[in-house]
């Protein structure tokens, strides 16, 4: 997707200032009568989900103490799996957004929690709930987008090394929670400057996630394998400890890339945000840089509700058992703005995700212009971009574009 | 066998083998600690933070209730007449409140308060009305200096009025459960503002039968308010006794200058209903020792900020959480829909009231943790 200011039809174009202002009082009154009715039920419900989570961790590592016999096995690593999935989204996730923060239960509040997850809590939240959450979407200063060593925008010049960004992308989701620390410590920038040069607070922060990283490890590959020796059963429980992270890790991953990358979401200019956005126009940028996932209840909890990802973004502080009552809510006020809820069932937004990654990987417009008749000519011109260096890129660039305008002018 | 004969192994080596335990166990569940799994199956177990189990619900008036509570294993123990801090879930948020302890030490183990509904009193209301039995609640040690001198003295007077009776019983009930009756002289001078209203009146009439007090019940509604220079017609050995007195702090107030008057020593617990008022503005008190003045349309965080005050920050916008700082006392105004977060010293949690300092501004003056 192009930016929404380089855009033939500006999907905003339509609405006033006047009009954006209105839309953020409205969105700030839905936000306001959830709040009025915050309390027992709510607490009652994270309560049971953490409860429900550890029961759950614990009886799974029990049950792989016999997972020498393989049906035990499967067992252990379902459930697992599941408790690990729960425990970053349904519950790490929201609870370091501050979302029970108001229960004032030190137990569960965003200052004390930590995940079973190799980024730390502190840089998660500081590289999710502040830069991504403030700069949605934003080329540039959204990190989330394409986490730094992806094209997930036109606007991005293409490089041969796209090319492989399919590979790259399905590596990172098998490694997701390495990737997400890799990134919270922004490494590839911090690690382009040299070692004298770095900063204090990224060596501190280097230090905490390589030690995070190292607990987790131990944990899952040490010491509950060791715990199950005396059973006979180490092997097996390493082995169920990595598929249930590899599990977690390709859920979170396309649970994640569904709310912001599908084909459709729209991204901004740097240029274009005013230094004081107002709130309504804060808000206009989450409701049109997210998409949801439809399913049942089951898949919401299981995606930490950010199937729920609109009413995530425009209320992220709200507890996340909320986002499925204020979704219509929202849902009609995207229609009263004309502006596009976007939302699909799951396999469709990851598909349609992994499109794009797939799509972008390739130079602008090589995609639809290529068919099956001309398939060995386009391959033979890809090639030539790739090989035959900057000059021949941007003139097969340029015609590739022009091709591609005159199908949709055609069409 | 002797002490000297027991076998004894070294401190040190049962300390490196424990802690060797405990940092495989914690290995083995992090991030989550050892203590963590424990309390998940046993939040009452020794060696965690301090919790207790309601166990039982006795209504005394409409308006009051008594609650049985085992507490956890870390429980000091406490002296008839000390208050505990109870922290308590009231629609999902965490309030902390202090109550007197309405047993001496059980043979059960468990403690009690009794709780009088305050108009408007959210935690009160709570535990009278809506509290059930096997809720969870948090607990503080016994504090306080409430309780009897030891050796008593040999004659006492207790003047209590309304909830006021709740250390009173607690040391009245300590007394009467000993094998021997005390050989003191107590006289009760009980005050409330109607018979029905009265907590523990049958308990406390039983007692006056029984020949163990004296009990003089005053009723507004009978006997109009009560005045404390007419105390001499009901005690007219009121130069004799050491008096105790738990009550409003009109009553108090009068009490102690009648006492200073006459020379007689008196002690009191005041229970003390702090309010913050909500204001607009005020001054914000790190607790590094920087007093800034705030007003009410600017957030701490920009105000501290301005001031040279070095601040955690992150959006700017109430999302991030990345400015909480916990706030020790005081008032703050949601500068987004106006609410207000209040902080008072033994009614909020000990940590504080956590607060977004980006979004608040000053409602009064407040402390802030930094």
């Amino acid at each position: 997707m192009t930016v929404i200011t380089k855009q033939p039809v500006n999907p905003t174009a339509h609405l006033t200032p006047e009009d954006i202002e209105q839309l953020g009082a409205e969105l700030d009154a839905i936000r306001q009568e959830v709040l009025d009715t915050r309390g027992e039920r709510d607490a009652a419900y994270i309560r049971k989900i953490v409860k429900v989570q550890r029961n759950l961790e614990f009886g799974s590592r029990a049950v792989l103490l016999g997972s020498a016999l393989p049906p035990v096995w499967v067992v252990g690593t379902i459930g697992l799996s599941i408790s690990k999935i729960l425990e970053n989204m349904e519950i790490g996730h929201n609870v370091m957004h501050g979302q029970w923060d108001w229960m004032r239960d030190p137990k569960i509040h965003s200052t004390t929690w930590e995940w079973d997850n190799a980024s730390t809590a502190e840089a998660w939240k500081h590289s999710h709930n502040e830069i991504h959450h403030t700069y949605t979407n934003i080329v540039g200063k959204d990190n989330d987008l394409g986490y730094g060593i992806m094209r997930v925008d036109e606007d991005q010049r293409w490089i041969p090394m796209y090319l492989a960004q399919p590979l790259w992308n399905f590596i990172n989701a098998c490694f997701f929670e390495y990737g997400i620390a890799a990134y919270d410590l922004e490494l590839g920038k911090n690690l382009s400057i040299p070692k004298e040069k770095r900063s204090d607070a990224f060596k501190a922060n280097l230090k905490s996630t390589l030690k995070k990283i190292r607990k987790q490890a131990t944990k899952d590959y040490v010491v509950n394998p060791a715990l199950a020796l005396p059973f006979g059963a180490a092997l097996p429980t390493l082995a169920a400890n990595f598929t249930a992270n590899l599990v977690r890790n390709l859920w979170s991953h396309s649970v994640i890339m569904c709310g912001h990358f599908p084909e459709g979401v729209e991204t901004f200019e740097k240029k274009s945000i005013p230094d004081k956005e107002t709130r309504g126009e804060w808000y206009l940028r989450q409701m049109l840089g997210s998409a949801n996932i439809s399913g049942s209840k089951a898949m919401h909890l299981m995606t930490g509700n950010l199937s729920h990802q609109i009413e995530h973004h425009l209320f992220p502080d709200l507890p996340s058992n909320r986002y499925a009552e204020v979704a219509p809510k929202v849902k009609a006020l995207f229609e009263k703005y004309e502006l596009n809820y976007h939302e699909a069932p799951l396999p469709a937004q990851v598909y349609s995700a992994w499109h794009k990654v797939v799509r972008l990987s390739l130079p602008n417009g090589w995609m639809a212009t290529t068919n099956a008749k001309n398939l060995p000519a386009q391959t033979k011109l890809l090639w030539a971009m790739t090989t035959k260096g900057p000059k021949v890129r941007r003139a097969a660039q340029a015609r590739l574009q022009q091709q591609a305008r005159k199908l949709t002018q055609a069409a | 066998m002797t002490a000297a004969a027991m076998p004894r192994t070294t401190p040190g080596a049962t300390r490196s083998l424990k802690g060797m335990l405990r940092r495989v166990a914690d290995a083995a569940v992090t991030p989550l600690e050892l203590d963590d799994v424990l309390d998940h199956f046993h939040p009452l177990r020794r060696g965690t933070e301090l919790r207790g189990r309601i166990v039982q619900v006795v209504p005394e008036t409409a308006q009051s209730a008594t609650l049985v509570i085992k507490p956890g294993r870390d429980w000091d123990g406490h002296v008839p007449g000390q208050y505990v801090r109870v922290g308590v879930d009231v629609d999902g948020v965490r309030l902390w409140r202090t109550y007197s302890l309405t047993h001496g030490p059980r043979q059960d183990r468990c403690i009690s308060i009794t709780v009088k509904a305050i108009p408007d009193g959210v935690v009160s209301g709570y535990l009278v009305h809506r509290a059930k039995v096997g809720e969870m609640i948090q607990l503080a040690q016994p504090e306080g200096e409430f309780v009897l001198p030891q050796p008593l003295p040999r004659k006492l007077l207790l003047v209590t009025a309304g909830s006021g009776i709740t250390p009173v019983i607690g040391m009245l009930r300590n007394l009467f459960s000993k094998a021997t009756a005390p050989a003191t002289d107590i006289t009760l001078v009980h005050v409330n503002p109607s018979e029905s209203a009265s907590i523990f009146r049958d308990e406390l009439r039983a007692h006056g039968a029984a020949g163990r007090i004296t009990l003089v019940e005053r009723y507004d509604d009978q006997h109009g308010l009560l005045d404390v220079s007419d105390l001499t017609t009901f005690v007219p050995d009121l130069d004799e006794r050491l008096t105790y007195a738990c009550g409003p702090a009109g009553l108090l107030d009068a009490l102690e200058a009648h006492h200073a008057e006459r020379g007689l020593d008196l002690t009191t617990e005041r229970f003390r209903p702090m309010l913050v008022e909500p204001g607009d503005g005020g001054t914000v008190t790190f607790t590094n020792g920087i007093t800034l003045d705030a007003d009410g349309a600017t957030p701490i965080l920009d105000a501290a900020e301005d001031a040279g005050v070095l601040m955690p920050s992150g959006c700017r916008m109430g999302i991030c959480m990345g400015c909480v700082l916990p706030m020790r006392s005081g008032a703050v105004r949601d500068l987004r829909n106006g609410a207000i977060t209040t902080a008072v010293p033994g009614e909020t949690g000990p940590q504080g009231v956590p607060i977004q300092t980006c979004i608040s501004a000053a409602a009064g003056a407040c402390t802030i943790d930094h």
